[in-house]
């Protein structure tokens, strides 16, 4: 199995794709449709943010398949403007588009790790984690 | 000297064309093209062929090379097919004519060079175009379909209005949502609008936010809006999100909304008397006697 693949978020419809490689890797690692469909979301609020903030970014998966651990990884890079406060944007509630504000605390609860590094004007790289339970 | 390459290839096309076929022939068995019959991959070289030499000779597109791609697009041939034929020609004709001049000079072979891309280009773009054209025809015409699919409302009974929802909101949809959702309620004057969510794969915060909306919108004209479909996984993606959808009622399954609803509009399904019973009970009287 291929173990690293990335998909380009540059319109609306990538979101979809990223959505769609993801939900089958994750079928294909066993995961069941709560867990498939945890993975799927959180990949889209990812890959949506990548959309309406960078513009131009990329979804990346690696599969994890270690004796003890089996999960599946999923790293969210763009070159965009980046975050100025972290912790704020780890809030509930907190939006800068008018949104709802649940993405990224969303993400970090559907998720069994997440790490966030961000440079303003550099770019953001999120990276996290499911395991097979 | 234009002429007299041109006069060279016209006259030796037999022996050009013969050197081509076995050029496109040759990478055959390991590309898309294996999948073709023998004799139908034949015939096409030969038609396109001709094609090429008709167009070569009349200098400029041709209604054969129209009808040509026209045929192949419809057909379903690859674009490369066509693209990958016309470099191999290039490469056959330059070679023919280099080998037939004895005195070869850099000036020559710029010469031959320039004069053979001139007969190539134009079907290059030709063909490109038309294929092009034809794919984004294709995807406009699917944009349509889509669109006429995207937010259905069918005004079940009286007062009562469900817009089912399948596959992906986009922001472009959700909008198209909104806007149907808000004229349906007005012309079929429904007090309560069931939105099914059963066919939407996914449900993550840009959906959640756009379906509070169209309630919230819904809720300010008076009518109140039912959000049903909602799959167990689909639950707990939505706590997980931490998604307030208690603005609004919503129920598992487009049946249990339908019953809110009548419950609603102070209505209610009432069994008739079915003529099956009263036949049994005419039986049961019967046997009794």
């Amino acid at each position: 199995m291929n173990l690293r693949s990335s998909v380009k978020i540059q319109q609306e419809w990538d979101i979809v794709g990223a959505r769609q490689i993801g939900r089958d890797r994750a079928k294909a690692l066993g995961f069941g449709t709560v867990d498939q469909a945890r993975i799927a979301t959180a990949i889209s609020e990812l890959a949506r943010n990548i959309y309406l903030y960078a513009k131009n970014g990329k979804i990346v998966f690696e599969t994890i398949d270690d004796l003890q651990h089996k999960g599946i990884r999923i790293l969210a890079i763009d070159c965009g403007p980046g975050i100025d406060d972290i912790s704020q944007v780890m809030e509930d509630g907190y939006s800068t588009s008018g949104g709802l504000g649940a993405g990224l605390p969303g993400v970090k609860r559907l998720m069994d790790q997440f790490e966030i590094n961000s440079e303003p004007g550099k770019g953001t790289e999120i990276r996290t984690v499911k395991w097979v339970r | 000297m234009n002429n007299n390459l041109k006069k060279i290839v016209v006259e030796n096309s037999d022996e050009i064309v013969k050197n081509w076929l076995e050029e496109v022939s040759k990478n055959r068995s390991n590309d898309y093209t294996s999948a073709i019959s023998d004799e139908l991959f034949q015939s096409t070289n030969r038609e396109f062929v001709n094609v090429i030499f008709t167009s070569v000779d009349q200098q400029g597109i041709t209604t054969e090379l129209d009808d040509f791609s026209e045929r192949l697009i419809n057909l379903g041939w690859p674009l490369s097919y066509l693209t990958e034929g016309l470099q191999a020609f290039r490469r056959v004709t330059i070679d023919y004519i280099l080998s037939q001049t004895e005195k070869v000079d850099s000036e020559y072979f710029a010469n031959v060079l320039v004069m053979v891309d001139k007969w190539v280009e134009p079907i290059i773009t030709q063909l490109v175009n038309e294929y092009s054209g034809s794919w984004e025809h294709t995807v406009s015409l699917q944009r349509v379909a889509l669109q006429e699919l995207s937010a259905p409302l069918i005004p079940v009974m009286e007062n009562i209005t469900i817009m089912p929802l399948i596959g992906t909101i986009d922001t472009e949809r959700a909008k198209l949502i909104m806007e149907n959702l808000l004229d349906g309620v007005i012309k079929h004057n429904a007090e309560v609008v069931l939105i099914d969510i059963t066919g939407v794969p996914i449900v993550d915060t840009m959906v959640a936010h756009h379906i509070i909306q169209a309630a919230e919108a819904v809720r300010l004209i008076g009518s109140t809006c039912i959000l049903v479909g909602i799959r167990p996984e689909i639950a707990q993606t939505i706590v997980n999100l931490g998604i307030d959808l208690g603005r609004f009622p919503t129920k598992s399954s487009l049946r249990k909304g339908f019953q809110t609803a009548l419950e609603l509009t102070n209505r209610r399904i009432v069994k008739s008397d079915d003529s099956e019973e009263s036949i049994e009970r005419l039986l049961d009287s019967l046997n009794k006697e």
